[in-house]
C-alpha cells in the first residue's frame, strides 16, 4: 500500500456558474457553487452529502475533469488542474483519477463484452500488450469478485450489483489514487448495497485509495467515510469527522438531515420536520441560504452571508449561531 | 376472514406472460388489511411488492397478466372476478393508489383542480364548478399554500414534493377507506420524505383509512407501519406487529436486512450483508427460495417449500428449521 503524506484532492474557493435559458433568450447565469474549501488526503474518503440540487454531483464532475470550474482552483497530487499549464498537468494526473457512477445500467455499453469495457481506459492509455490487458481484466474481475469468464458476457447478463463491479473494476483498470463514486449503490437493493460498500472499503485498504463518495444517503456515508461535507444550496454548510458529525450536527441543516433520516427503530422518537424545499438556483434566498427553513434563523441571517469557519480542530460550519458566539468574543 | 378485515388476498398467485410461458410474479399470497390500520410491505426489487398492489385493484394489462388463483375480497365481493364496470367504481372510490413517481403520474396539459376534480365528477357527479371548489378544499387537506392559485396552475409549476401532495388529494377525493400507497417516497429528497409521510400519518388519523405503505425502506416502514408483510422473491417471509419486527425478526432474510442497515452506524466496520442475488422469476429453485443466499440452509429447506407457520400470535414465518424449533406444539 503507498503510504505518503501527500493530500490527493485540494479544492479552493470553487465556484460553477451556468448558462441557464434556452435559444433567443439571453442566458442569465445561475452559480450552482458558491466558494467550496476541502482536502481530501491521500487513502481518505470525503463523504459529501446533501439533496438534489445541492451541487454535490457537480463538484464530483468537476474533480475529473468533465466540467471547467468558473472560479478557484483545484489541485490534483499537488498539481494545479485550473491555472494556466490546466491541460498538461492534468494530463499528467489523468490516469490517477477515476468514476464510478450512480446507473450501472447506463454506464456500460450494452453491445460490448464486459472484458471490453473492462480494458478500454487500457487501451486508451495505450501501454499494454494484448496478452498483459486480458491478463490484467482477469485480474480485475477477480478482484471485484466476478467470476473470470464474465470478460465474455454482456451487461444484460448481469444484475445491477454485478454491473457495478464491472464499473468498479474498469475504473480500477489503470491502477488510480483517487476515485469520485457518485452515488454508487443508490440504485441497488439493501442487500446489494452492503456488498458495494463493503468492497470499496476492502479496495480502499488494498490499494489506499482516496475516495470523494457523494451520496444523499446519510446511513451509507456513515459507514464509510472518515470525514463528511454537507451541501445545500451550493455551499459547503459543514465538514466534520464522521463520528462528530453524526453524533453532535452543529449546523440547523445538517440536524435536520440527519432527523428526517428515516430510522429501522419503530420506538424513535420523530423529531419534527422542517417546513419547506430546497430554494430554486434561479432565485436563490438572500444572506444565509438555509435561512427560510431553519428553525433557528436570526436578522442576520437574512442579511449575512455566513461563512465555513474552524470552530474546533477538523470542524468547520457555516452558520450564524457559531460565527455569532466568536465575534463578540474579546 | 377476520372481523375487521377491509381487504382479503387469499392465495393469490400472479403470472406474466414470458418467452418461456407463465410465469409466477407472486405466489401463495395471503394477507387482510384491516380497517384503519398502516399495513407496511417490504422488500427488495423482484419480491412482488407492487404487483402484490396493483392486483388489489386489478391494474395489470390482460393479456400478459392473469391471476391464476386466489380471491382478493372486499364487501364480500371477489375483486379478481368482478365486472370491469364495478371495478371502476372501486377504483379512486373504495380503494385508491399513489405511485412513487409523481412527475409521470399527472396529466401536463390538464390543471391542477382538473385532475384532482376528476375522479370526483365521475363518481360522485359533480359539476366543473364543484368540482374545482373540492378541489381547493383538498389541496388545503395537503398542506399545499396558496390553494386557489396552484389549483389553476400546470403540473410543470410544481416541485417534487407539491406534485406528490397532488397526488395524494387525487387519491383521497373520494374519502378511500384503502390508500395504497406504492413507494410513494423514493423519488423524493429527505427533508421533503418526512414531510410527506408526516402528511400521510396526519391524514390516515383525519380521514379513518387504512394505508398500505409499499417500501423497499426498513426505515420507513418502521416509522409508518402498524404491521409488516416481508416479501421475498414473490413471498410473503414474514409478517408482524412491527415491534416485532424490528425487535425480533426470525425469517434468516429479514435478520439479514436488519444486520445490514444497523451496522452502519460504526465508520469504517465492514457491512454485514447477505450474499448472491434475488433469483429472477422464473429460476427454478428448489424448495425455499432464499436457501441460496441462506447462511443457515439445511436439507430440509431444499426438500420442500416452506409454509408460512404462526410462531405466535400475528407473528408468522415461512423458514421451515425456525417454524419448527418456534411454533408452538400442535396437540
Amino acid at each position: 500500500m503507498p503510504v505518503t503524506s501527500e493530500t490527493s484532492v485540494e479544492v479552493r474557493d470553487l465556484t460553477m456558474s451556468f448558462g441557464s435559458g434556452g435559444a433567443g433568450r439571453r442566458p442569465t447565469m445561475v452559480q450552482v457553487l458558491h466558494d467550496l474549501t476541502f482536502d481530501i488526503g491521500s487513502a481518505e474518503t470525503l463523504g459529501l452529502v446533501g439533496e438534489s440540487g445541492s451541487g454535490k454531483s457537480t463538484v464530483g464532475r468537476i474533480l475529473v475533469g468533465l466540467l471547467k470550474p468558473t472560479g478557484g482552483s483545484v489541485r490534483l497530487f499537488g498539481r494545479s488542474v485550473t491555472g494556466a499549464d490546466r491541460a498538461a498537468n492534468f494530463a499528467a494526473v489523468r490516469s490517477r483519477v477515476q468514476f464510478v457512477f450512480q446507473d450501472p445500467h447506463a454506464a456500460l455499453n450494452p453491445r460490448i463484452r464486459v472484458g471490453h469495457s473492462i480494458a478500454e481506459p487500457i487501451d486508451i492509455a495505450g501501454k499494454h500488450s494484448r496478452r498483459d490487458r486480458d491478463d490484467r481484466v482477469r485480474q480485475l474481475l477477480e478482484l471485484v469478485g466476478l467470476p473470470r469468464d464474465s470478460a465474455d458476457r454482456f451487461p444484460h447478463e448481469f444484475s445491477g450489483g454485478q454491473r457495478q463491479r464491472i464499473v468498479i473494476a474498469r475504473a480500477l483498470s489503470l491502477s488510480p489514487d483517487f476515485v469520485v463514486c457518485d452515488e454508487p449503490v443508490s440504485a441497488l437493493d439493501v442487500s446489494m448495497q452492503a456488498q458495494i460498500v463493503n468492497l470499496l472499503m476492502d479496495l480502499q485498504d488494498r490499494f489506499g485509495l482516496s475516495y470523494l463518495f457523494i451520496a444523499h444517503d446519510m446511513t451509507v456515508v456513515r459507514a464509510i467515510a472518515r470525514r463528511v461535507a454537507v451541501m445545500y444550496a451550493g455551499s459547503i454548510v459543514e465538514i466534520a469527522r464522521n463520528a462528530d458529525l453524526y453524533a453532535d450536527p452543529l449546523h440547523p441543516y445538517t440536524r435536520a438531515l440527519l432527523d428526517a433520516m428515516p430510522r429501522p427503530d419503530p420506538t424513535r422518537i420523530r423529531p419534527r420536520t422542517i417546513p419547506g424545499e430546497v430554494p430554486s438556483l434561479l432565485a436563490p434566498p438572500s444572506g444565509c441560504r438555509f435561512h427560510t427553513r431553519c428553525p433557528h434563523v436570526m436578522p442576520r441571517c437574512r442579511d449575512e452571508s455566513p461563512r465555513l469557519l474552524e470552530i474546533a480542530p477538523g470542524r468547520q460550519v457555516a452558520c450564524h449561531l457559531f460565527t455569532a458566539a466568536e465575534t463578540t468574543e474579546p | 376472514m377476520p372481523a375487521d378485515a377491509l381487504v382479503s388476498i387469499r392465495d393469490l398467485t400472479v403470472q406474466f406472460r414470458t418467452d418461456r410461458g407463465w410465469v409466477s410474479a407472486i405466489e401463495d399470497i395471503s394477507l387482510d388489511i384491516n380497517a384503519g390500520e398502516c399495513l407496511g410491505v417490504v422488500g427488495e426489487s423482484g419480491s412482488g411488492k407492487s404487483v402484490t398492489a396493483l392486483s388489489i385493484l386489478r391494474l395489470h394489462a390482460r393479456g400478459t397478466a392473469r391471476a391464476a388463483r386466489g380471491s382478493i375480497m372486499l364487501d364480500g365481493r371477489d375483486l379478481l372476478r368482478a365486472p370491469e364496470r364495478d371495478l371502476r367504481r372501486v377504483r379512486g372510490g373504495d380503494i385508491a393508489m399513489v405511485f412513487q413517481d409523481p412527475m409521470s403520474s399527472l396529466n401536463p396539459v390538464l390543471t391542477i383542480a382538473d385532475q384532482i376534480s376528476e375522479s370526483l365528477r365521475l363518481h360522485q357527479g359533480l359539476s366543473r364548478a364543484e368540482g374545482r371548489s373540492r378541489a381547493i378544499e383538498l389541496l388545503d387537506l395537503v398542506r399545499i399554500a396558496d390553494a386557489p392559485r396552484r389549483a389553476d396552475e400546470y403540473p410543470h409549476r410544481l416541485s417534487g414534493g407539491m406534485r406528490q401532495r397532488v397526488m395524494i388529494a387525487i387519491a383521497i377525493a373520494c374519502r378511500p377507506r384503502l390508500l395504497i400507497a406504492d413507494e410513494p417516497t423514493t423519488a423524493l429528497d429527505v427533508t421533503i420524505q418526512a414531510q410527506i409521510l408526516e402528511l400521510l400519518r396526519d391524514l390516515r388519523a383525519e380521514l379513518g383509512m387504512a394505508v398500505m405503505m409499499i417500501s423497499h425502506d426498513l426505515g420507513v416502514i418502521a416509522e409508518f407501519a402498524h404491521r409488516v408483510v416481508v416479501m421475498y422473491a414473490g413471498r410473503i417471509v414474514e409478517q408482524a406487529p412491527v415491534g416485532t419486527l424490528f425487535s425480533a425478526p426470525r425469517h434468516p432474510y429479514t435478520e439479514g436486512l436488519m444486520t445490514s442497515l444497523r451496522g452502519r452506524d460504526i465508520p469504517g466496520q465492514r457491512l454485514g450483508s447477505i450474499p448472491g442475488r434475488v433469483p429472477d422469476p422464473d429460476e427454478s429453485i428448489p424448495g425455499c427460495r432464499f436457501g441460496p443466499r441462506c447462511a443457515h440452509v439445511e436439507a430440509v429447506c431444499r426438500a420442500a417449500v416452506p409454509a408460512l407457520v404462526s410462531i405466535s400470535e400475528n407473528h408468522d414465518v415461512r423458514c421451515t428449521p425456525r417454524s419448527q424449533a418456534l411454533a408452538p406444539a400442535c396437540l
